[in-house]
Formats: C-alpha cells, sequence, structure tokens
C-alpha cells in the first residue's frame, strides 16, 4: 500500500513539474501577450492541482496535509481571478486579441 | 523526487524572470511576475517536505495570498495610471 501511495505521489510530482515547465517556456516563447497568458495561467492550475496533492499523498493524515489543502484552496480561486483581471486590464487598456501574423504567414508563403 | 519538482520550478522561475525583464507591454511583467509569486507558493511547499521543515507552509500560505494582492493592486494602479494616455499599446 505504501508502495502504490509512493508511486502515485511520484507521477503527480513527475507529471506537475512538467506542466510548471511547459509553462515556463510558453511564457517565454509565445509571440502574442493573450498566448502568453493561456500558457501560463492554464499550466499555473494543472502545475499547482498536481504537486500538492503530490506533497500531501506523502504528507499522510496531519496538519501539514490541512495546510496543504488550504494552499490549495487559496492558489485555485486566487489564480484564475488574477488571470481574469489581467485579462480584463489589458483589454479595457485597448490591447486587442489578434492572430499571429508571421507564424502562419511564414509556413504558407515559404512552401 | 522532491528534487525534479524543485528543479522545475527554479527553471520556471528564471523563464518567468526573463520575460518579465524583456516583455514588451506592463501587462506582461505583470503576467510573469504573478507566474513567479504562484510558482514561489509551489516551491516553498515543496521545499517544506524536501528539508523537512514544515513551518514552511504557513510562508507558501502567506505567499499565495500575499501574490494575489500584489497583483490586484498593481493592475488597478495601472488601470488608474493609464486612463489619461490614448495609446497604450507598444509592439
Amino acid at each position: 500500500m505504501a508502495g502504490v501511495i509512493d508511486g502515485l505521489s511520484w507521477i503527480l510530482l513527475s507529471v506537475g513539474g512538467m506542466f510548471v515547465f511547459i509553462g515556463g517556456v510558453g511564457t517565454l516563447r509565445l509571440p502574442n501577450f493573450y498566448t502568453r497568458m493561456h500558457a501560463a495561467s492554464l499550466t499555473d492550475s494543472m502545475a499547482t492541482l498536481l504537486i500538492l496533492p503530490g506533497i500531501m499523498l506523502q504528507a499522510g493524515w496531519s496538519l501539514a496535509t490541512i495546510k496543504l489543502l488550504a494552499i490549495l484552496v487559496f492558489l485555485l480561486l486566487t489564480g484564475p481571478t488574477a488571470s481574469y483581471a489581467l485579462a480584463n486590464a489589458a483589454l479595457l487598456s485597448g490591447m486587442k486579441p489578434e492572430e499571429s501574423r508571421q507564424t502562419v504567414g511564414d509556413k504558407t508563403s515559404a512552401s | 523526487m522532491y528534487y525534479g519538482v524543485a528543479f522545475a520550478i527554479f527553471v520556471t522561475m528564471g523563464l518567468a524572470m526573463v520575460r518579465a525583464l524583456l516583455g514588451p507591454t506592463v501587462y506582461d511583467r505583470v503576467l510573469a511576475v504573478n507566474t513567479f509569486g504562484t510558482k514561489t507558493a509551489l516551491l516553498l511547499a515543496v521545499i517544506a517536505f524536501l528539508y523537512g521543515r514544515q513551518d514552511f507552509l504557513d510562508l507558501a500560505l502567506a505567499y499565495a495570498l500575499i501574490n494575489f494582492i500584489g497583483v490586484l493592486a498593481v493592475l488597478r494602479f495601472f488601470q488608474n495610471h493609464q486612463t489619461d494616455k490614448t495609446n497604450t499599446r507598444e509592439e
């Protein structure tokens, strides 16, 4: 039973770390503000949902689990709210979401 | 296994910091700082179990809340700040 819980928490932690890394690469390399925010906010929520339960499985039933649950709830409440406020502020300031021209256009014009 | 997750979070914090320094608009920088703060809370939770010091979980909780309030305050500041300027786009 302990082995199963260890393996499950290992899988959760490694997949969560992968999501974190993908979010970082997307934040750095995507061409547009809205695409960057898409990458950052979605992977933030997913990595939180994977990493904190992975640690929770290691902690067992203790006070640490309750604290981790509180962190999870707060991050899940505040992350999408902050993303919404950020997108709303950017939209109100006149930044239009538009398709990226160079990636699509280069591929069709080069071939 | 904690080391791998901590390493991935560190790399992502570095990438977000690069985006915060590069970012063409102020919203890119706010986005990168928000990512950085969320990853700080996750990293503190991982470090609490990496070194077996469970006090760090309280710090992670405080960071999660302070990060949210900070991002909202910065956004409100820039929203009020930029209403008198006509063109805020820079690409």
